[in-house]
Formats: C-alpha cells, structure tokens, sequence
C-alpha cells in the first residue's frame, strides 16, 4: 500500500471513528512524523508496566510463566480508591497517600528503578525549617552553643 | 502572550550562545511537584484540575521569581499553536494533545522557564538555558521552585521525597537533560559505542523527535534516569562529568575528520548547502540532517558567510507549526515540504556567499 501523500510504501495505519464513521490514514514514516502523528519515543527506558508486572505477580515454584496467575489481593488506597491492579494496569498513581497505602508494592519497585528507597535531596522550606530546629535543640543539649546560633540565624532567615 | 511575538525570536534553547555552544545546544532542568490535598492525573476531576490552575496562577501572580511568567490555556489554542510550542520546547507533547481536561503552560516572554499545570504532575517547572549551563539551570529553577512552594503545598514525604503520580520521578522530582550536537560521533560510526557506556551508568538518551542510533539532526538528550536516593547535585554532578567526556570525544572525531578527510568532508558540507539552496521540496527530517552538516562544516571552518545562529534559526523555522505560522495559514504536508524549501531557498540566498 503506497502513502495517501507521497509514493513510498505506507508503514503507518491509523484508524479512528468519528460520529459513527471509520476513517483510515496510510502514511509512510516521513509523513506520519511531518503531521506528529508518531509519538516521541524515548530511548531505553524502564518499561513500568513490565516491571511491576514482574513485582507484583506471585511465582508459583515450578511455574512456566505461561499459566494465568491470580491477582494478588489488593489494598485500596484510603483517600482515593487505588488498587495494585489498578496502579498496574496504569503505572500511575492515584494521590499522594498512594506512597503509604502501596507501600508495601511501591518499596520494591523503587530499589528497582532507583536503587534507593530513601530521598537525599532537596526538602520544602517547612521540613528544612522543623530539621533544623531538631538540629537546634540536640546542639543546646550538647552545649554546643556556636552550632546552635548559626541554626537560630537560619531558622529566621527562612521563617521570615 | 501573543504567540506570533515569539516567531522572530530564536528562542532559548536555539540562541547557540552559550558555553561549548560548539557541541552542546541546551540544557534543560525541569521539576515534577504536585499539591498535597489533591489527587494526581489519573483521579482528578475536571473541578480538581481546574483548582490546581487556580492555586497556580495565584502562586505565580504572587511570587517575585515568576512574575514574568504569563499563563495560556491550552484547551482553548489553536492546535497549530500549540505544535508551535511544542518545538520551541516549551510545552510536552502530552500537554499539547495527549491529555485533556483543564491544562495550560506558563512562561516568560525570553523562554527560559516555564511551569506546565496538569500535565501528568499538577506543575512541571521547566528551566532552559542555551549551551551547557547545568549550575545555572538549576540556581534558576531552585529560585523558581522556593518562590512557588512558598505559596503552594507540595506534597513531600519524608522518606520519599516530593511525590510524583509516577514513581520513576519521585524523589527530586527533577530531570536533567543536556542536549548534544554530534555529528563527528555519527560520521566515524563511534556514537552506538556511547549509548552503550551511556546505559551502563543508568543515563538516558534520546533524539529530538525520536528513537534510535541516530536522531534526526545528530541531536540527541542526555538525561538522568535516577530521581530518588540521590541529591539534586550529586545528579547533575554525575551529568556534567559524563557530557565533558562526551565533548571530548566528539571534538576529537571532529579532528579527526579534518585531519583524515577533509576534502571529502567539504564536499558533503557544499552538497548539503546546495540541496537546501536549490530543493523545490523538502522534508523536516531532510533539512535537519543537511543543517547537521552545515553546522559542523561551519566548527570546522568548511564554510564562512554562515553563522551558527543563522543555522539553528533556519532549523527552528523550518519545522512544521513554525512554518505555518510564518505562512500564516495552515499547510498540508506537500505544502510545507514546499513551502520550506522556498524558505530556505530566501534564507540561504540572504545569507550569501559560501566557501
């Protein structure tokens, strides 16, 4: 099949129905990209779904793989109703308590991706601001009184 | 904004002014963060999303650090618009045409910064700086982020990090790309060989408009897969020593490609010219791997009367919603293919004479 713009081969075929009517597009790869028809494609990237495909699917011993396994039991998130079959099928997530509620699913993934399950940088100014007054008050325990003025003078510079 | 303001600027990311413009186009930062007490993308109504806007635009109207940033909504522009902003990276894909429901971008009329509201997180701040300019990117979007964050309520955990609606950006939320002209890695057959150690150390690359070896253009994306477990400059210092070992290597192909072959070289520099000067019709895809050779024959002193920001603006102008935009009209796809080649036909005549 030759492409509805140019002479080359199509390699691209697209359907949609509008108002109950089929419309079909054939375009080769150069036309298709001309109207970004073809999504941008990243380069290797962590294919998600498979991931957690991989995680979350118990291995029966002695299993081929190509047997249907049972879904593991969900827990639905609290505020916002997410299941683990469903972050699965989407590989998104419902809301921020989602972190707490699928903890026990997320964990896993996030040593798989990350290789880390702890956050080591940048914090809100709220959550600097209550570390160091932590801070503060172990260094006036320990009598470390020099320590403990230069974290004051931060304190105030960022509540002001 | 009025868009068509934009079109004579080359935008920030197109300027070629900055440091080792020679090999590095731009950087880019940008921040994924999302409100504590609204749900993500995949939950939100049409009401939470249209309250993200709200909060949003209160934020950016009150900080000091965006003031300059002006808010578009994209449901009500024109497609043709957005594409527009598509190639001047201002906005993803995703948020011109793959999401719906309520969504828009922010920006300064420089195009340096940008924060996209309901995208697949509620804000994706973005910095853009011309050349390799990593610290500056990020002393820029850290700015931008305090001043937003001082009126919103991100939500953060403490073991986390900042949420995201996908857990490969939890953490810092941050993505770093640097984006790399590459042509003599290409040429001498040695750029699968960067992928390779590229992948092994857990960075991301990608083409401008695609997958694959080799990116239309020779321009690729270098970026961090890792958001979580390290710091924000642990992750750029990480980048910065892989890209100055990258710059090495290519520069070195490109001595090398002067030194063994420049006849040869020049002559597929001149072909280049000569296709862009004298086409009828020409495809986005064919004019950027002919403006690659141009750009390099330009650094490697093939070719005078033709400076580097000429290039990359021929380059930005000749894609397709830039195009139209210049015809003033929209354009099928036999249309721009013409249309281009007429451009670049004027352009380059203006430009003048070549070696």
């Amino acid at each position: 099949m030759k492409c509805q713009t140019c002479d080359n081969p199509a390699t691209v075929h697209l359907t949609d129905i509008v108002n109950k009517k089929k419309r079909e597009l054939h375009l080769c790869e150069t036309c298709a990209r001309e109207r970004n028809l073809i999504p941008e494609q990243p380069g290797p990237q962590i294919d998600l779904k498979a991931l957690l495909s991989l995680l979350t699917t118990p291995h029966a011993p002695g299993s081929t793989g190509a047997e249907p396994r049972p879904e593991p039991v969900a827990t639905a998130c609290e505020i916002c109703g997410m299941t683990v079959a469903e972050f699965k099928a989407a590989g998104r997530l419902g809301c921020p308590h989602d972190y707490e509620s699928l903890r026990s699913t997320l964990e896993p993934l996030l040593e798989r991706i990350h290789r880390s399950m702890a956050h080591a940088g940048k914090a809100p100014r709220a959550v600097r601001v209550r570390d160091w007054k932590k801070q503060m008050q172990v260094a006036v325990a320990a009598e470390d009184y020099e320590e403990a003025a230069r974290l004051r003078d931060l304190i105030r510079r960022h509540e002001a | 904004m009025n868009l068509d303001s934009l079109l004579p600027n080359l935008g920030e990311w197109l300027r070629g002014t900055g440091p080792e413009s020679d090999v590095v186009v731009s950087t880019r930062i940008r921040l994924a963060r999302n409100l504590a007490d609204l749900p993500f993308a995949t939950r939100a109504t049409s009401a939470h999303k249209t309250e993200v806007i709200g909060r949003a635009k209160d934020a950016l109207a009150k900080s000091d650090a965006a003031l300059k940033l002006e808010y578009i909504d994209i449901p009500s522009m024109a497609a043709l618009d957005r594409q527009f902003l598509v190639e001047r990276q201002l906005i993803s894909r995703e948020l011109a045409g793959g999401l719906d429901g309520p969504r828009g971008v922010a920006f300064d009329p420089t195009e340096t910064a940008s924060v996209m509201v309901n995208e697949e997180d509620h804000l994706r701040l973005q910095v853009l700086r011309s050349g390799f300019a990593l610290d500056e990117a990020w002393q820029d979007i850290d700015r931008l982020d305090d001043a937003l964050e001082h009126r919103l309520s991100y939500a953060f955990h403490t073991q986390f990090g900042y949420l995201t609606a996908c857990p490969t950006n939890v953490g810092t939320g941050m993505r770093a790309s640097v984006m790399l002209h590459l042509p003599a890695l290409g040429l001498t057959k040695q750029i699968d060989k960067v992928f390779r150690a590229l992948q092994k150390i857990n960075l991301a690359v990608r083409g401008l408009h695609g997958e694959g070896s080799r990116a239309f253009g020779d321009l690729y994306q270098i970026s961090n897969h890792v958001t979580l477990g390290k710091s924000e400059a642990k992750i750029l210092g990480e980048i910065r020593e892989v890209i100055v070992t990258i710059l090495q290597y290519e520069r070195q192909a490109r001595g090398a490609i002067v030194k063994e072959r420049r006849q040869a070289e020049h002559d597929r520099v001149a072909r280049a010219i000569g296709t862009l000067g004298s086409a009828t019709m020409i495809t986005a895809e064919e004019t950027m791997e002919l403006l690659s050779a141009v750009r390099l024959g330009i650094h490697l002193n093939l070719l005078d009367g033709i400076p580097v920001t000429a290039v990359n603006q021929l380059f930005i102008h000749t894609q397709s919603a830039h195009l139209q935009k210049l015809a003033g009209h929209n354009l099928d796809g036999e249309e721009r293919n013409s249309a281009r080649a007429k451009y670049l036909k004027t352009k380059l005549r203006e430009l003048g004479s070549h070696k």
